[in-house]
């Protein structure tokens, strides 16, 4: 099989459009996703910028149908299409088998055709809401998307086939965590990012299907005229929201939890020092997927559940922050007696932490029944699942992304404009997203296209900050295409890092390592 | 007419405390205001702290190898895991007050349609949006006694056929309250007023179109002030010679031949009878029991088969679903529930 010589790194193996579209590389394969990924976070990104400034004043720049299509957009893209598949398809595709000492994933023939079929989903979805528009939100409510004309049927077979791509990759990484370790690689010896990756694709295999079947309800009800959730044809709309949010709490941590393993990568390496809590950390993040699992009538203490299911899913809620302290705090100890340097993916690592934990401790006040049913449906619920969703996942992108770029390209990129990019988003992100805890104290509801005299200001505030936001990533894609084209060449280990993918040349070779490398201690033994 | 709105409460950037709940609300929050800024400053400290503290000097550092202290982490889970509890049974306990109602509680229908709230009264009175001389929306304002338990019984549903009613939701800030209002269905939300005044009432469910212009005022008055505009409002409803929702079940209930198996004395016909029916305990053939509610009245109209109470047969009570409207079947409703 092995027919990469050394000096052949992945990237020149193989030449022309067809060696990519046909190729069986993991990291190939990932660099692909990357490609598309980003292309549907501009796409998403533009949303949101249109959604702010049309909320930047009291007047009407979309009508109330624009307006709802741009959200519905906006939240579909960046849910189904950003966050979800992000990490695992992009940095968890590239680095895990890197990570374990494998040549491969287990399965690179299925790998690829988890790209097609997520390809085809998200052409679908594009077309779909680009030329008809879908105005349901992300969370295609009954009876709301029963009765709505425009492309729901498309859009959830769109959603149907994301969610078959998601099953095959996380189908993928469990059986490569499984089999294909290096020699000496035991479990408590994997990297805290392949852990995460793991615990998000044990979340993949066993909550999409839920939703795949849930969309296919939907779909059926609307064009057959099967009454599952329509009250009109006996079904109870109720029961949709219980199918829906079954799939899409545990969604929340597929988002979070590969996040939360690039932060431990990132923590450990530019601290120089072995993470604390190991077990913890890995341990914790198998609790939270565990635990994801029996909470999702947290989205729902006032839709009519019974008072003593509303009671019992806030007191399970309470549960899934207990492990995302102990991470925070397992982080902050690693620092303890290290050599912190402040690398721009350190600094967006400590942006993660600074903002995940303003996310955290809304999110227990959300987790309160009590406290709940004043924020529900409020732009308290917005400001929190964007500090968690972009303060957490995007944030850990952007730094995972700098981090591993010299490894992926071979490239160093400018340290001062990372920097500079770094400033933009993590200023813009509060400047936009704080004032909505305030607005949604004040009641302001939320996919509210227009809005009470009282909230102006502070929507002008969020609208301003999200052109800092804006702003940051533009420089960030400048950065980017500035070290492809004329980065420094980047040597294999620029940050005296300890894990094995360091330990390979950057770019890797098209097997990943010219010899399988023979494990003997655990990930971030810096002493 | 320009009612005084309470200010909203500037330092806290809270609405204005319309309710007990509502100061209830607003301590638990404050609280956890200032347990969120504590546990802030400890990681956040701590983080700045380390940084500055060990920052690189070289690359060949020499750094401490810790792998874990099982004491500190034992620390930071279980004292999250006991504040995470307390503020949980604390907002338990909010949440029951909120669910409090008393059995004289002053009863409003609330129907939410697409894109109005309509509050019907027990005098048959119904507030709905109107539009002024220069055509401009006045939206609907539902009146309160103020210190008096209020029940708001909710649906939502459209006035054609042709629209597909979807779910809304009633949220009064002031109030710290909120509730979905599902088509098919009852809910209900419970409050008591304590301050005069004029509160905003927002859609909290996202209903499509103008689901920002779905909006309604709560106005709490004075119970003599109340008294009185519902006297000056059913004597209006009188000249006009309208009917309560109760009278008006009557008349569905006569013109739909219910009175041949349904009394309203009491005993029993071919069916129970009417009389004490709601609130009561059902039991039914296959020994379940359920408490006789809105839901379970509708949903023996509209599907009698469903369940049948002990000692009466399946299958002889004709299925009144398309044949009653939904606001008939409301109009039912009350009136069994005016003849407990």
């Amino acid at each position: 099989m092995s027919t990469a010589g050394a000096g052949h790194n992945y990237l020149e193996h193989g030449k022309g459009l067809m060696s990519w579209l046909t190729t069986l590389d993991h990291k190939r394969i990932g660099l692909m996703y990357g490609i598309f990924i980003a292309f549907f976070f501009l796409l998403g990104g533009i949303a949101a910028l249109l959604i702010r400034l049309e909320l930047f004043g009291v007047g009407e720049m979309f009508t109330g149908a624009e307006y709802n299509k741009l959200m519905t957009y906006h939240g579909a893209i960046m849910v189904f299409m950003v966050i979800v598949p992000g990490i695992p398809a992009i940095l968890g595709n590239f680095f895990l088998p890197l990570h374990i000492g494998a040549k491969d994933v287990a399965f690179p023939r299925l790998n690829l055709l988890s790209w097609y079929v997520f390809m085809a989903g998200s052409i679908m979805a594009v077309c779909t809401l680009l030329l008809g528009g879908v105005d349901t939100g992300w969370t295609f409510y009954t009876p709301y998307s029963i009765g709505t004309s425009g492309g729901v049927v498309l859009m959830v077979l769109a959603v149907f086939i994301l969610g078959m791509s998601s099953i095959l990759t996380g189908l993928n990484f469990i059986a490569t965590v499984h089999k294909l370790r290096a020699p000496g690689m035991t479990m408590n010896r994997i990297p805290l990012f392949v852990w995460s990756i793991y615990s998000t694709a044990i979340l993949q295999v066993l909550a999409t299907p839920v939703l795949g079947i849930t969309v296919l309800l939907l779909a059926m009800e609307k064009v057959f005229g099967i009454g599952f959730f329509d009250p009109a044809l006996g079904g109870d709309p109720i029961l949709f929201q219980h199918f829906f949010w079954f799939y899409s709490h545990p969604a929340v941590y597929i988002m979070i939890l590969p996040a939360m393993g690039i932060i431990s990568e990132l923590i450990t390496t530019y601290s120089r020092k072995t993470i604390f809590g190991y077990t913890a950390i890995a341990y914790s993040s198998l609790a939270i997927a565990g635990v994801s699992f029996f909470v999702w009538g947290h989205h729902m203490f006032v839709s009519g559940q019974s008072a003593i299911a509303g009671i019992l899913f806030s007191l399970i809620t309470m549960l899934v922050g207990v492990p995302t302290a102990i991470k925070l705090f397992n982080w902050l100890f690693t620092m303890y007696k290290g050599s912190v340097q402040l690398q721009s993916p350190m600094l967006y690592a400590i942006g993660f932490m600074f903002l995940f934990t303003i996310g955290g401790v809304t999110g227990i006040m959300l987790a309160v029944i009590g406290l709940d049913v004043h924020f529900h449906d409020t732009y308290f619920v917005v400001a929190h699942f964007h500090y968690v969703m972009v303060g957490g996942t995007l944030m850990a992108i952007a730094g995972g992304m700098l981090h591993w770029w010299p490894k992926m390209f071979g490239k160093m990129f400018s340290e001062y404009w990372a920097r500079i990019s770094y400033l933009f988003i993590f200023i813009g992100f509060n400047v936009t997203f704080f004032p909505q805890f305030i607005l949604g104290s004040m009641g302001m509801p939320r996919r509210y296209h227009t809005y009470l005299p009282e909230y102006e200001s502070l929507n002008q505030i969020s609208t301003v900050g999200s052109w800092l936001i804006g702003t940051g990533f533009l420089v960030l894609l400048g950065v980017f295409i500035h070290s492809l084209m004329y980065g420094k060449k980047a040597s294999e280990n620029p940050w005296h890092s300890k894990t094995l993918e360091w330990q390979t040349t950057s770019p890797p070779f098209h097997e990943n390592f010219e010899e399988t490398p023979v494990v003997t201690a655990g990930p971030y033994e810096y002493r | 007419m320009i009612f005084h709105s309470l200010p909203a409460r500037a330092n806290t950037f809270m609405p204005p405390q319309g309710t007990e709940v509502a100061s209830q609300f607003d301590t638990l929050y404050a609280f956890l205001l200032i347990a969120s800024l504590i546990s802030f400053i400890i990681l956040i400290g701590g983080l700045f702290l380390f940084v500055m503290k060990y920052k690189r000097k070289s690359i060949d550092d020499k750094t401490a190898y810790i792998t874990h202290n099982t004491f500190l982490e034992f620390l930071w889970s279980f004292i999250p895991f006991v504040i995470f509890m307390v503020v949980a049974v604390w907002g338990i306990v909010i949440y029951n007050n909120m669910k409090a109602t008393s059995e004289d509680a002053v009863e409003i229908h609330v129907i939410g349609k697409k894109w109005q709230w309509d509050f019907l009264y027990k005098n048959g009175k119904t507030v709905t949006n109107t539009t002024d001389t220069s055509g401009n929306i006045v939206y609907s304002t539902m009146i309160v006694p103020e210190k008096t338990p209020i029940k708001l019984i909710m649906t939502s549903r459209e006035q054609s056929d042709s629209v597909k009613p979807v779910i809304h939701s009633f949220f009064i800030p002031a109030f710290r309250i909120k509730q979905d209002v599902v088509p098919g269905k009852y809910s209900s939300l419970y409050f008591t007023a304590d301050k005069k005044g004029e509160f905003q009432v927002f859609c909290t469910e996202y209903c499509g179109d103008a689901h920002s212009k779905m909006l309604a005022k709560v106005r709490v008055v004075s119970k003599e002030e109340y008294d009185q505009w519902l006297i000056k409002e059913t004597e209006a409803l009188m000249n006009l010679a309208n009917l309560s929702p109760a009278e008006l079940g009557k008349l569905v209930y006569q013109q739909n031949q219910c009175s041949g198996c349904h009394t309203i004395n009491g005993s029993p016909l071919v069916g129970p009878s009417f009389k004490g029916l709601l609130g009561s305990d059902r039991k039914f053939a296959d020994g379940a029991t359920q408490k006789a509610d809105e839901n379970y009245i509708r949903a023996s109209i509209l599907n009698p088969n469903g369940q049948v109470v002990e000692g009466f047969q399946s299958g002889v009570m004709p299925v009144y679903k398309g044949v009653l409207t939904d606001e008939q079947i409301s109009q039912v409703i009350e009136f069994i529930k005016s003849l407990n």
